[in-house]
């Protein structure tokens, strides 16, 4: 029962329509008028049962504001003192809401941690009253129920404390966290959604009505961590106080090899967990609000929460619907892309038909969009029913039969713009009038691209990060001619497709690959300075980022890497200098071209977990290696060389206007590239650590290697400035 | 009569939520009826006051149509159909084959009609779960029943409205002048069920019938697992869904508000209607049946009229524990099969037959099989009344198929709602509800039995009889169907 708060309201709890119940002893008081009007929370009695129903005024989500305290509260108290009363149902009205967890705002506008503390101890008054009731009381839960929603629901919540992870209503009803599930309704006389709520409701007041009548027993008078799912046998184990101990020890050894020591939350909730089992509830609870305060004023906390801001915001369309919706889209290039762009599509049902030139290509591509739908039956998340259902939107063919229906067309062919070119002026040759044509490229200008249309105003880009169903983001690139309702309608398809979405100006590289560039260079020539792979990434992985520098050449391709490389280097001249291209070249040759060819600084195998140093690359490593400098190369240094080229090339296009908004450029450097989520993506970075002391680093390794590390002017701007930040 | 009435009072006070009772059903009820006496009391009446002149003249004033004849297209009569008792499965057909039970049917049609076996143009029958031994069970049940080896004979299957589209199928057949005489039913056997190994040690054991040397024989066998040993049983859930059609049920009633205690005394007024049809002689398309081995077996043996309180006793059987659909309200697993002879009109008159009834319009509907998935005859019903341009009002009987009491009142209610009609069924209006003393006045599937692949036939005899029985004009027959489908038909009396 402890704070799940901080992760929780960050990630998804879906215990979609569940219920759950917990018995108490009655006692009677004198019943008031309940019809007050309040603003959260309303109540009325059905019989004996008191139905609680929260729902917050303006919002499509209920959170845990303060308001909602206080009313939540009153409304007990009179519920606790009403004669009448015996039970209690508490139900949102919002159609897949129950609680989404802490409201934001509230935790946001607190300056200090004592502040957050204080909410901290009033929350867990209430669910420390919620949980003592002396009435039975019911949560019938609808939807989404996150973080503090969660313990109003549910107090004991072990394994969703540590992951934040989103759980489905049937396995938290395994897990005990719910002891009912009521199945959502279909159509009767009235929408869904309502009568499915009606009836939740009507489950629930039986089942509250069952307790207080004594006819239906809540199966857990255990403890807290009892509930976990545990035998008699463990929880006998549990008992022993040297048991626990090694528990403690283990879950520890797990979470801090998972956050890697990053994400302070979860090692405090096991302190404070320790602290509840140990010393009992009062410091438990006492300790859980303290660290609660503290963590909300971790610069991790204000740089996740303001990352969930950004990711709201680029979930929204701000170019305003299309014109006309895409019903029929087209994907050219079965590849790795193509097939990947083809999944998220057909999954959401829209209507694509996915082209290449050749029977096996095309094959393979359709195998990939298979096999990606069918992981999902699997994981039991899709029917194998929706999965053919989904599958047959998708069209495979060789040519460019109906696409004279076609509203979108999204290319993903090689990266060649004499083949892009081609490929454009063979769709425009079919498509009709308000078609768009997109380009999927993730270094080619879009207005390059354009040069061959007769329409550019209907070119846009949509760079998609590989692989495309598990990477959230989408950058939409538009050139000065793209129209606003090609961007809107591109925009539109990629909200459809579940992504993240930014819009950027054209330019070499975009916003993201341009970022990346400058750091990828810094990679080469640390490794050419004798650090190894294993070495590099580990120092990449600890300071954050999911995937080690010299792993993601591997996983991005060599060749992709250096083609990429080599045409922004011609843009950019110095700024991108650093390592040699000479590497990825001799690589090349040697037919290393990481993952994709089965050998790059690793030795990729098929069913084998531990990948190997490719011993190959020593020769390649050798023959390249440049001294290091000593006073710029300790860990640290590496790691700062690292994150200040990328920050540095964000907050400069930013400057040059490729970024509208420094939460897209947050979003983009987090979803696609995966900047450390910890730092909030590099603006959020950049107010947190502060941009004195990154142009500080900055010029000292430009004394040591050159302009490539010059801070831009923006960066500059804030150095000289400490009141200017990208977020106020 | 006193017991069935008193059971049968849609007045009972155990109400406490007034808006989740069937109050259309009783205002319905109450505005019909003028004076304090029980719907079912006038039932009871009418077989009595129907045959009366003066009322069969009022009632054939007030039809919008004469006839269903159309002009060019053949007219095509039901001679006469018989059934097989519907036995409940593990009972006294436990040890039969489905091929057994549709031969008897087959025998009883003959013996019944008299038709000279060569002029049978062509068999179907309609069944739901296959004997793999006997998958065209049609065939081997005509060929076991006498027919002569030269009639062709098919089987179809659309789960619970097979035997409606074995008789369509003859419709089509005749219409199209392709045939003049087909013997249309259906079959099912629950009491065995086709079990299978499951895909593993089927693969192994195909694999080692390939097997050419001892070496081949002996790895395949050594990667046998017990697990391959665990059998497949026959599907019990929606395929598309993997969702029981029982739990599809419960949730229905749920969406339509439904409550357990209307449930349990609609299906008890479905027993006792058919006990009392029973008790009547009214179930006269029953054929005694002498199964081999056993005694003879002449009645349906799941007519079982309890007491509300020995059903609110039930626990739910598929949305534990909350649920309102049990075994009370629910129809059965049956054996049984029934068959019609079905003729184009002018070669049962030459061959001096008086047929039952006419078989008109029909109409296959589908729909969501997630949530609508036994809605069908609420989306039949309109559109076959408007194909033969009739309305609610000139049904004079009403036969649906009652798979889950939940399910009929669901369809009723979905018919009676403005709401239901103009959100999900594009129309202005609702379709309106079919009186209720009109409607399954002998029993249902819920009373009766559901043999899945023979219910089709019992409704349309079921029609033809009380039409006859109870002198109106035109009888509506409509059904529910795994896979989200429904299906409608009118029948229309044979003048007599």
């Amino acid at each position: 029962m402890v704070a799940s708060r901080a992760i929780g309201s960050l990630s998804r709890f879906t215990a979609s329509r569940t219920l759950r119940c917990s018995g108490y002893i009655c006692r009677s008081f004198t019943r008031s008028s309940a019809l007050l009007t309040r603003t959260h929370i309303n109540y009325g009695v059905r019989g004996d049962v008191a139905v609680i129903r929260i729902n917050s005024p303006n919002s499509k989500v209920n959170t845990l504001s303060q308001e909602l305290h206080s009313e939540f509260m009153e409304v007990m108290n009179e519920v606790w003192s009403s004669s009448q009363i015996r039970s209690a149902v508490l139900i949102s009205t919002k159609p897949g809401c129950f609680i989404a967890g802490a409201d934001l705002n509230m935790l946001n506008s607190c300056t200090t941690s004592q502040e957050v503390t204080q909410i901290s101890q009033e929350a867990q008054k209430m669910f420390e009253k919620l949980e003592k009731s002396t009435k039975p009381v019911v949560a019938a839960i609808n939807g989404s129920c996150l973080g503090g929603g969660l313990e109003v629901g549910i107090p004991a919540a072990f394994d969703m404390m540590l992951t934040g992870r989103g759980i489905r209503a049937d396995r938290a009803k395994k897990m005990g966290l719910v002891d009912q599930l009521v199945e959502p309704l279909g159509p009767g006389v009235k929408p869904p959604e309502e009568r499915t709520i009606e009836y939740l409701e009507e489950v629930a007041i039986t089942f509250a009505k069952g307790l207080a009548d004594k006819k239906i027993t809540p199966k857990r008078d255990k403890g807290l961590v009892e509930t976990f799912y545990l035998t008699e046998l463990t929880s006998y184990a549990l008992s022993i106080p040297f048991v626990r101990q090694q528990i403690y020890k283990k879950v520890e050894e797990k979470v801090r090899k998972q956050t890697k020591g990053l994400y302070p939350a979860p090692l405090k909730i096991i302190d404070v967990v320790k602290t509840g089992i140990e010393q009992g509830s009062n410091a438990g609870y006492l300790s859980e609000s303290q660290t609660f305060g503290e963590l909300a004023m971790t610069k991790e906390s204000k740089a996740l929460m303001g990352l969930y801001r950004g990711q709201t915001q680029c979930k929204k369309n701000k170019f305003g619907a299309p014109q006309k919706e895409v019903k029929q889209l087209a994907v050219l290039g079965a590849g790795l892309m193509g097939a990947g762009i083809a999944q998220v599509s057909v999954d959401k049902g829209l209507q694509t038909i996915l082209k290449d030139t050749t029977l096996p290509a095309l094959g393979r591509g359709q195998q990939q969009v298979f096999k990606g739908l069918n992981d999902k039956v699997k994981k039991k998340t899709l029917t194998s029913f929706e999965r053919d259902a989904m599958f047959s939107n998708l069209i495979g063919q060789l040519d460019y039969r109906g696409f004279e229906k076609a509203d979108m067309v999204i290319e993903a062919v090689f990266e060649d713009l004499n083949l892009k070119h081609r490929v454009l002026k063979e769709a425009e040759a079919v498509i009709p009038d308000h078609c768009v044509f997109a380009s999927n490229t993730s270094a080619l200008p879009i207005g390059e691209i354009a040069t061959v249309s007769k329409r550019p105003e209907k070119v846009i880009g949509m760079h998609y990060f590989s692989p495309v169903d598990k990477m959230q983001l989408l950058e939409i690139i538009t050139t000065e001619k793209t129209s606003k309702d090609t961007t809107a309608s591109a925009v539109d398809v990629g909200l459809r497709q579940g992504k993240v979405i930014i819009v950027v100006k054209d330019g070499p590289g975009f916003y993201t690959t341009r970022c990346l560039t400058p750091m990828m260079s810094e990679v080469i020539r640390i490794l050419q300075e004798g650090v190894g792979p294993k070495k590099l990434d580990s120092l990449t992985t600890s300071f954050g980022f999911p995937v080690g520098a010299a792993t993601l050449v591997d996983e991005v391709g060599v060749d992709v890497a250096k083609h990429v490389a080599e045409n922004l280097g011609k843009e950019f001249g110095e700024r991108f200098a650093g390592g040699s291209l000479e590497m990825l070249q001799q690589m090349i040759s040697k037919g290393f071209l990481g993952r994709k060819s089965g050998k790059g600084f690793y030795i990729y195998q098929e069913g084998v977990k531990n990948k190997n140093l490719n011993s190959d690359m020593d020769s390649i490593l050798a023959s390249l290696k440049m001294p290091s400098q000593p006073d710029v190369s300790s860990d640290e240094d590496i790691q700062y060389r690292l994150v200040t080229r990328f920050v540095n090339e964000a907050i400069l296009c930013l400057q040059e206007g490729v970024l509208a908004t420094p939460t897209e450029g947050d979003i983009g450097a987090v979803f696609g590239l995966g900047f450390p989520p910890c730092l909030g993506g590099p603006f959020h970075f950049v107010d947190l650590y502060g941009a004195q002391k990154i142009v500080d680093r900055l010029r000292k390794y430009e004394a040591a290697y050159g302009k490539q590390f010059t801070p831009c002017q923006l960066l500059v701007d804030h150095a000289n400035n400490p009141n200017k930040k990208f977020y106020q | 009569m006193a017991p069935h009435s008193s059971t049968l009072a849609w007045k009972i006070p155990w109400t406490e939520e007034p808006d989740f009772r069937m109050i259309s059903l009783l205002t319905y009820t109450l505005k019909n009826l003028p004076n304090t006496s029980k719907w079912a009391l006038r039932f009871c009446m009418r077989p009595l006051s129907s045959s009366s002149q003066l009322q069969a003249a009022a009632a054939s004033q007030t039809k919008s149509k004469k006839t269903l004849a159309k002009p060019n297209i053949r007219n095509i009569v039901v001679v006469d159909g018989v059934r097989t008792p519907f036995l409940l499965s593990g009972t006294s057909y436990k040890d039969l084959m489905p091929h057994d039970l549709a031969r008897a049917a087959l025998s009883g049609l003959l013996h019944r009609t008299s038709v000279p076996k060569d002029v049978v143009d062509y068999i179907i029958f309609g069944t739901v779960i296959q004997e793999v031994k006997t998958s065209n069970v049609a065939r081997e049940a005509a060929l076991g029943a006498g027919f002569s080896d030269k009639t062709p004979a098919h089987t179809v299957t659309m789960a619970c409205i097979s035997s409606n589209q074995a008789m369509t199928t003859a419709v089509g057949l005749i219409a199209s002048g392709q045939c003049d005489v087909v013997v249309a039913g259906g079959v099912e056997l629950m009491s065995d069920i086709p079990i299978r190994h499951s895909r593993k040690m089927r693969k192994m054991m195909l694999d080692l019938n390939k097997a050419k040397t001892l070496a081949q024989r002996l790895s395949i066998i050594s990667k046998f697992r017990l697990n391959f040993l665990s059998p497949e049983l026959p599907a019990v859930s929606e395929f598309s869904t993997s969702e029981t059609m029982g739990h599809s049920a419960d949730r229905l009633a749920a969406a339509f508000a439904i409550s357990r205690e209307e449930q349990d005394e609609y299906a008890l007024r479905s027993h006792s209607l058919a006990k009392k049809a029973q008790d009547e002689g009214l179930l006269s398309d029953v054929v005694p049946f002498k199964v081999p081995g056993r005694d003879t077996v002449t009645q349906d043996n799941g007519i079982r009229p309890s007491s509300l309180d020995q059903m609110a006793k039930l626990k739910p059987a598929f949305i534990k524990p909350y649920g309102t659909v049990t075994a009370a309200n629910s129809s059965f697993l049956t054996d049984g099969a029934s068959a019609v002879l079905i003729m184009a009109e002018e070669k049962a008159l030459a061959m001096g037959y008086k047929p039952k009834a006419y078989l008109r319009d029909f109409m296959y509907v589908s729909q969501d099989p997630k949530d609508q998935l036994l809605l069908g005859p609420t989306y039949a019903t309109p559109k076959v009344l408007e194909k033969a341009g009739l309305t609610m009002n000139d049904i004079d009987v009403f036969e649906f198929h009652e798979a889950f009491s939940g399910q009929i009142l669901a369809n009723l209610k979905a018919m009676d709602s403005d709401w239901f009609a103009q959100n999900y069924m594009g129309r202005k209006a609702k379709v309106g509800l079919p009186p209720l003393e009109k409607f399954n006045n002998w029993g249902g599937s819920l009373s009766l039995g559901h043999p899945f692949g023979a219910t089709g036939c019992r409704l349309v005899m079921a029609a033809a009889n009380r039409l006859r029985k109870e002198g109106g004009q035109y009888g509506l027959v409509a059904a529910c169907a795994a896979g989200g489908q429904g299906h409608a038909m009118i029948v229309e009396a044979y003048p007599k």
